[in-house]
This record gives C-alpha cells, structure tokens and sequence, in this order.
C-alpha cells in the first residue's frame, strides 16, 4: 500500500476530512512510504450537475491513489473507484486527515464493498 | 388551446381540478397526464386503456475489444456518463441524455446504439374525452426526455383532430415542471391560501413568467389560510380563475376517486365558470399580441 487520498475541505493534515467524496473541496494525497503529503484540489466538480463523483474518482485514480478514505462515498463513484481497483475506507467524518490516516495505519478503519447509505 | 394545469407543490388539488375542468368542458377534448413519476389522472376519470407501448432513449453500448482507450468519447460527454478509470473505459447508461455526440466521436465504432426504456405510454379513452398518460420507469432519473416522447404523441393526435387540451404537470418548478407548461397557451396554477401554499405559488409563479404565458390562479380550499395570495395577485395583476371552498364533501369525494365538479350543483358551476375564465384569459391574451 503506497498512497492513500483522503477528502479534505482545506489542504493541510490537521484540516478536517470532507465528508462528502464527489463534491468534495479536495483531498489530501499521502504517499505512506516517504509519509509526503500532496493536496489536489477538486472544487470543479462541486459545480458539476451529474457526475461528480465519477469526476472525483478519475481525478483520484489519476493522482495515484490505491485506497481512498472519506466520510460518504455514493454508488456511482464507488462503482468507478471498484473498477480501477481503489479500496474505500468509509464514515471518516467528524476527524482530522491525519487522525484518520493514524486510524487507518492501525487498520482500524475496515474497506467497504458497498456505499454506506 | 392548449391549457396547463400546474402546482408549486404536491397535495394542492391539482389533479382534482384537472380531472372536473375536463369533466365540464363542452369541446372536443384531449387530457394528458404528464405528471409522469406518479401519474394518477386515471384514477379519477377512469379511462378505458389501450396497451401500453414502451418509450426509450438511445445510449451508447461498448464493444471493448475495438476500443484503443483514446478517450474522445469520456472528453465530449458533458454529462459524465463514460468514464476512463485509468485504462479501463465504463458507460453509465442510466446518466446518459442520449446526444449520441460520443458514438458520433468513435473512430473505432466501438460505441454503438443501444437504448434504455424511459418508461410506458398508454393511450385510451373516458368517454368522450381522449386521454394520454406516461409512467415514468422506476429507478428513471431523467423524466424531461420521456415526457417529449408523450408531448409528440399528443401532437401526433392533436394533428388529427380539432381538439383542445387539458395537460396535468407536475407538481414543482423544475425541469419536468416547465418542460409541461412550454407548450400550452394558458397555465392554470393551483394553489392553497395557506403561508406554505403562498411560498409556493410564488416560487412557481416566478419561474413560469419569463415564459410570457397568461396565467390564473385556482385557489383550492379557499378560506382556509391568509389573504396573502389574494393581495399578491391584486398587486401583480394575476387573475383569480376560480375559488374551491373547503368542504367535507369534497374530501369524502377525492378519496372515493370521484370528479369533485360532480359533488354538487354549487361546485360543477365553479368549474363551469373556471372553463369560461380560461377561454376568456387565452382570447385577452390573443388580443393583446395582436395590438402590439
Ligand atoms: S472514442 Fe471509441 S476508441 Fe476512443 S475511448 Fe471512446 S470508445 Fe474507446
Ligand atoms: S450519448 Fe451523449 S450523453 Fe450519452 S454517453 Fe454519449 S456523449 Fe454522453
């Protein structure tokens, strides 16, 4: 596992997660090997009237990503991040970027197989 | 003539009032429910059916082996309904508007035409009235492109025949809302007089103005509420079509899937007169274009 993307509404570890993946402000790219961090911002698709999270998963894929870590991920832009093989860490809200990268690390935080709502 | 009859909102009786204005009209008349996610016109003028035929749209269908993963068709789609996860080509057919722009695109003819069911139409008839009616498929997201498809057959029946039109929209102002009233000469807005009704008769009034159309009021459940709406529409000129008074009656009618014009003589004079108002508000109108 190499890097792992977390939606952020502001661009540093100690903002908090966006809750929203496909109209999310950004997201924060963390390669976990040399622990560098990286913000993508993704306010395009906040004014996008379909299709965000399509938008959102490709912009993801692109950055490099393996596993994304968000607070609500819905069934479109799941099924796009399943096709390019990019696991889903779901209901992050209500904590920091970093704390949920540490909950991660700790494997506390289980891959989803479907959207959670 | 061709009459709509709109709400900013559900549950204000717009249904009832379609239903009784086609019951009293004195013309051949076509009534078509467009209220295509959750029609039910039938259900109170009690239309002898045909079967239904299906409606569908053209989507793009990917034979993979001929794609080279260019990506012309993902950059064309402005709707995000092909997507390039890293080489991996996915369509998403349901979000699809069916432009055809990305089959057109194709050099390898890897995308070709495939369709997706927006729904049944049914056409049949109460009487002497003709009546149309669309279902919206479940699960269907996009209701304006099946209510074109139920809009042509109208026009297809109106081409044979003299007829006028009584249209049932949706409720709300959105989309499907305006994509109901864009045709029709007059629009007939149905309202209660309460705080929330007023808000969205406002809402409602507001956006269909830019459409230039004469428009009235119905005010349903009348003395029930404020005089807020009676003061609005003094103020900007709207003319007040018909009152409904609020009756125990009308209630026991409505939930039996009865014509409320037919509850008594009081209430089918209403109706009558609404008719009346109607064609008087479509010939001022007539008028008023033709003087300018
Ligand atoms: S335009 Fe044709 S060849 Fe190019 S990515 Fe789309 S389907 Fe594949
Ligand atoms: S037909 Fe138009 S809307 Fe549908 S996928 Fe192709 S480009 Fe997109």
């Amino acid at each position: 596992m190499k890097k792992i993307a977390v939606t952020s509404e502001d661009p540093t570890l100690d903002d908090q997660v966006d809750p929203r993946f496909g109209r999310a402000g950004g997201f924060l790219v963390m390669d976990l090997e040399t622990m560098e961090a990286r913000y993508i911002d993704n306010g395009a698709s906040q004014t996008m009237s379909q299709g965000a999270g399509i938008q959102t998963a490709e912009n993801v894929a692109k950055a490099g990503a393996e596993v994304v870590l968000s607070g609500y991920v819905g069934p479109k832009a799941f099924q796009a991040l399943a096709t390019a093989g990019i696991k889903v860490g779901q209901d992050c809200d209500n904590m920091t970027v970093r704390e949920a990268i540490e909950k991660f690390q700790k494997g506390e935080i289980p891959f989803a197989d479907k959207p959670n709502r | 003539m061709i009459i709509t009859v709109a709400s900013g909102k559900g549950g204000t009786g717009k249904t009832t009032v379609t239903a009784s204005l086609a019951t009293v009209w004195d013309a051949p008349l076509q009534v078509v429910d467009l209220d295509v996610e959750e029609p039910n016109l039938h259900l109170f003028l009690w239309p002898e059916l045909g079967s239904p035929a299906k409606a569908w749209m053209e989507v793009p269908e990917l034979d993979a082996e001929k794609c080279t993963g260019c990506g012309n068709c993902v950059e064309l789609c402005q709707f995000k309904a092909i997507s390039m996860m890293l080489s991996t080509l996915t369509l998403y057919p349901d979000m699809c508007h069916g432009c055809g722009g990305c089959i057109a695109v194709c050099r390898e003819n890897a995308l070709q035409a495939g369709r997706r069911e927006l729904g049944e139409i049914r056409q049949g008839r109460a009487g002497k009235i003709d009546f149309l009616m669309g279902t919206l498929r479940i699960g269907e997201a996009m209701s304006p492109p099946f209510m074109e498809q139920v809009k042509k057959q109208m026009q297809q029946t109106l081409l044979e025949t003299n007829q006028d039109v009584i249209i049932d929209a949706p409720p709300g102002v959105s989309c499907p809302a305006i994509c109901s009233v864009i045709d029709s000469d007059v629009i007939v807005l149905v309202t209660d007089a309460t705080p929330f009704g007023f808000h969205d008769f406002k809402l409602a009034w507001e956006s269909f103005s830019p459409l230039g159309k004469p428009m009235g009021v119905v005010i349903n459940r009348a003395g029930l509420g404020t005089r807020d709406i009676y003061d609005f529409c003094k103020k900007k000129n709207i003319p007040i079509l018909a009152e409904i008074p609020f009756d125990r009656s009308i209630a026991e009618a409505y939930s039996r899937g009865r014509v409320i014009a037919g509850v008594s003589d009081e209430l089918g004079t209403v109706f009558v007169s609404l008719r009346e108002k109607i064609r008087d508000l479509a010939a001022d109108s007539g008028k008023e274009v033709s003087h300018a």
